[in-house]
């Protein structure tokens, strides 16, 4: 059977990782190759890499960073952050990632997610929708969700399938920091809309938000970034809960 | 030596970085001599099979892997290849094992992606690793079970999870991204 995934996710400027971390026994907290691995032992089943920096200069230390994590670690990790071209895809995923997510500039330019999706395959292209709820429905943003599109997003949901995207990664802004727990409407409403893998992000506060965004959220994965890095939640002790709630779980 | 065939498929760095992991020395090559000579070949694969197809063909390693007789480990498009021919493309396979390689026509989210379990017969590449043990898969095309077949797993349908003849062994999953686990099945087969 097809297990649930738990997704570290990791925020990265200048090749280190931005947020604090607590973690016991890790020499430098800061370094994300430490930190993946260490994710990867504890049993995270994937992990996400987000380059907030993303300047055309700062480029090369991501790919150096991105070969680094591609040689240390043994599970599939994804890596975006300011991609707007086939090109700037390419050294990523030749450098060693296994998917790129891209967000503002497929919104820009739709056209993008078939030139990688026809170039890498759909398997590596992760679209990542930031949803806020508006005007009395859900609307894509852009540009780390200060900008509102006039994009519906169950409509761009079906749009990112329908041009070859392989993925969404879908954060719901009403929640993200909040730790109230993940949006279920519209994760729900989006995983059944498209015939494509959902990863649900924003607002994982507690353990029981996890089975709620599987089960009822239909999501297929879940993405989160402080509760793991501030070791609120450790990855072994949600993954015993969630076992223990029947969801499959590796 | 261990030869990574390189016939221009995505992300074949991925098996030479789990390699080196594990200590072990290995090369990317797209020469017959060198695959010819290696002491166990490795056939890795991400990306559409027509394309792949058409690359092994340029590089003639199409009538090359056939008559290979050291041990060989095939990988997701690398095993699907090795089949007898795939709705990918409409791709006529390397023939190897004689199974089909079909879309998943399923009630369930396709690429089938994340970790699976599986089913085994005994079988030297899954000493030690338990059916319950997960790896992880991407794919959207699958092998029909057949003779070949030694272990299976399941989305929404049965499908071919490994398969061997002779040498030739192949997994549909991606055991370099697949933990401790993927490892161990790699070290079985090194070790073969």
């Amino acid at each position: 059977m097809l297990k649930k995934r738990i997704i570290p996710c990791l925020d990265i400027k200048n090749g280190r990782t931005v947020k604090g971390i607590n973690f016991l026994n890790i020499r430098d907290a800061g370094d994300p190759v430490e930190l993946a691995k260490n994710y990867a032992e504890q049993g995270a089943d994937e992990l996400v890499f987000l380059d907030i920096t993303a300047t055309i200069e700062k480029r090369k230390t991501l790919i150096s960073l991105v070969e680094k994590i591609a040689a240390e670690i043994n599970i599939p990790f994804t890596v975006g952050g300011g991609i707007s071209s086939v090109k700037q895809a390419y050294d990523l995923l030749h450098a060693g990632a296994d998917k790129i997510t891209i967000n503002s500039a497929a919104v820009k330019n739709p056209k993008l997610i078939e030139e990688l999706s026809s170039r890498f395959g759909n398997q590596c292209v992760v679209v990542a929708i930031d949803t806020n709820f508006i005007h009395n429905d859900w609307f894509v943003f852009i540009h780390g969700g200060k900008k509102e599109t006039i994009y519906k997003t169950l409509d761009w949901a079906k749009e990112i399938e329908k041009r070859g995207g392989g993925e969404i990664l879908l954060t719901t802004m009403t929640q993200d920091g909040t730790k109230r727990g993940f949006e279920i409407d519209i994760t729900k409403s989006v995983s059944n809309e498209v015939n494509i893998p959902v990863i649900a992000s924003g607002g994982a506060g507690k353990l029981e938000h996890f089975p709620d965004v599987f089960l009822n959220g239909k999501a297929d994965a879940a993405l989160a970034a402080s509760i793991f890095h501030f070791n609120e939640i450790s990855i072994p002790n949600l993954k015993n809960y969630l076992r223990e709630q029947n969801i499959p779980i590796r | 030596m261990i030869a990574i065939i390189d016939y221009g498929a995505g992300n074949i760095r991925s098996v030479s970085n789990a390699l080196q992991r594990m200590g072990t020395d290995c090369i990317l090559t797209a020469d017959a001599e060198k695959i010819r000579s290696a002491e166990k070949v490795i056939f890795p694969g991400v990306g559409e099979a027509s394309y792949a197809m058409e690359n092994l063909k340029r590089k003639k390693l199409d009538t090359l892997i056939p008559t290979l007789t050291q041990p060989f480990l095939g990988i997701c498009l690398g095993m699907q290849l090795m089949c007898k021919e795939t709705e990918e493309g409409s791709t006529k396979g390397l023939g190897i094992f004689n199974s089909e390689v079909k879309k998943f026509q399923v009630d369930l989210k396709v690429p089938h992606m994340g970790w699976n379990n599986h089913k085994k017969c005994q079988s030297k590449i899954f000493n030690g690793i338990d059916p319950n043990h997960d790896f992880y898969f991407v794919h959207s095309y699958y092998a029909e079970p057949c003779e070949h077949c030694i272990a299976t797993s399941e989305y929404g349908i049965t499908f071919s999870t490994a398969m061997q003849k002779d040498n030739f062994w192949a997994v549909q999953f991606h055991p370099e991204k697949s933990g401790k686990i993927g490892e161990q099945l790699l070290k079985n087969f090194l070790e073969l």
